[in-house]
């Protein structure tokens, strides 16, 4: 039974829908770059949460505040240097290959 | 701060220039555009806006999809970094579009009120929050902006609102991948061949190149599920003919210890250049990264020292007559 404020979570990352609060406005659908929503009749549908990288930009643009998702960056290289040099946060530099 | 600054789509000599030093690694933070409002042809007030990066490649992959097209640019201040990493960062984010509408005074440029972004910017701009702030309404246009001139006149298909990570694209990050490791191979190289002659030094050199240019190329093909293990997979098969050559040429347990020792370490290495591939990738999320940084890291520690403890002792040990 789907109550309204039910969730769609997924085992793989931080991704999670509330479909009771999308009001259809396809942003989420428009914005992601790997297909994880895609319209259904009267919500967004969470079609292939194991694709999403956590970019955060489907939370970011939903105006309804259905979608939470923990949005950082899938960085190993970023990420050990914040580990090695006690730093909190992990962010890019000069060094990045972007 | 008012200024309209004048562009076009025609890229020349001093570009090709300009980005290839950016592929190779050059003054990385260095490849910049003046952020503002730029001119494109010849645009009135009903002329589409479009917003960009201030990093050459971004910007100069906007114009120059736009060949032909009226159009307005305007240009946020990311600090020199491309659309995706800079709204990651939230430096391509919705306080420096706001702000940067009002101080380019575009509402007095333009009858209509909407701009059209980079579908990768979304990340860094909530579209609904532009709107309340500036009256402008935010439309994602495509991943790529060669793909700008069929949007603009059929609209998105779904391949353009995918991003992919084609040879070209993984191809192209190789010079900055081999500039970030240079320092280290080349000491290692130089070290290896004053302490051990050319084989220890090539192995050395074959398991940097194999993590940080042929995993770049060979990624979707190495069958296994994350960077990590598909890294590892390509160190173990680029030792093999160094671990053959140590079984053929050195008599008895020693040619054994040392193939041992060069696949530990030929696969920790490439390995652990995989693992920091991640970042470079297209897909890779937070918490796959996270996890394979436990899965993987313990074991490459230990395949190197083991490696390295192996061939160190066996080495010594011969030299100074243990064995």
């Amino acid at each position: 039974m789907m109550t309204t404020e039910q969730e769609s979570v997924n085992g793989l990352n931080t991704l999670r829908f509330l479909p009771g609060r999308c009001v259809r406005c396809g942003r989420c659908w428009e914005v992601c770059p790997h297909g994880v929503f895609a319209p259904s009749e009267r919500k967004a549908r969470m079609v292939a949460p194991q694709r999403c990288m956590e970019c955060g930009a489907c939370q970011r643009n939903c105006p309804a505040g259905a979608i939470s998702v923990d949005a950082g960056v899938g960085c190993a290289s970023a990420m050990i240097k914040a580990a090695l040099t006690g730093s909190k946060e992990t962010s890019c530099g000069p060094e990045c290959c972007r | 701060m008012n200024d309209l600054m004048t562009t076009t789509s025609v890229l020349g000599s001093r570009e090709r220039r300009d980005h290839l030093l950016a592929r190779l690694g050059h003054r990385r933070m260095e490849h910049r555009v003046a952020p503002g409002l730029y001119r494109l042809g010849g645009p009135d007030r009903s002329s589409p806006v479009f917003v960009s990066a201030n990093y050459t490649l971004s910007f100069d992959a906007l114009r120059s999809a736009l060949h032909g097209i009226d159009a307005y640019i305007l240009v946020l201040d990311t600090k020199g970094v491309n659309v995706w990493c800079a709204a990651g960062k939230g430096t391509f984010g919705t306080d420096e579009l706001v702000e940067r509408i009002e101080a380019t005074a575009l509402a007095e440029r333009v009858d209509h009120r909407r701009l059209i972004l980079p579908q990768l910017s979304a990340p860094g701009v909530a579209a609904h929050e532009v709107k309340a702030r500036t009256g402008f309404s935010v439309e994602y246009g495509p991943v790529r902006a060669a793909d700008l001139p069929e949007y603009l006149s059929t609209g998105a298909t779904e391949e353009m609102r995918r991003v992919t990570f084609p040879l070209r694209d993984r191809a192209a990050l190789i010079p900055v991948e081999l500039r970030n490791v240079a320092y280290e191979v080349i000491l290692a190289f130089v070290a290896l061949f004053i302490l051990g002659g050319i084989v220890p030094a090539s192995i050395a050199l074959t398991a940097v190149l194999a993590g940080a240019a042929l995993f770049p190329i060979l990624l979707p093909v190495l069958p296994t599920d994350d960077f990590t293990s598909k890294g590892m997979l390509l160190g173990a098969l680029a030792s093999m003919p160094f671990a053959l050559y140590y079984l053929m040429t050195e008599p008895g347990w020693h040619g054994v210890v040392y193939a041992a020792g060069t696949v530990l370490l030929m696969v920790a290495v490439t390995g652990y250049l995989a693992l920091n591939f991640t970042g470079c990738s297209t897909y890779a999320s937070r918490t796959g990264v996270k996890g394979e940084i436990f899965r993987y890291i313990p074991s490459l520690v230990a395949m190197a020292v083991v490696g390295l403890v192996m061939i160190a002792v066996t080495v010594a040990g011969t030299m100074l007559g243990w064995f």
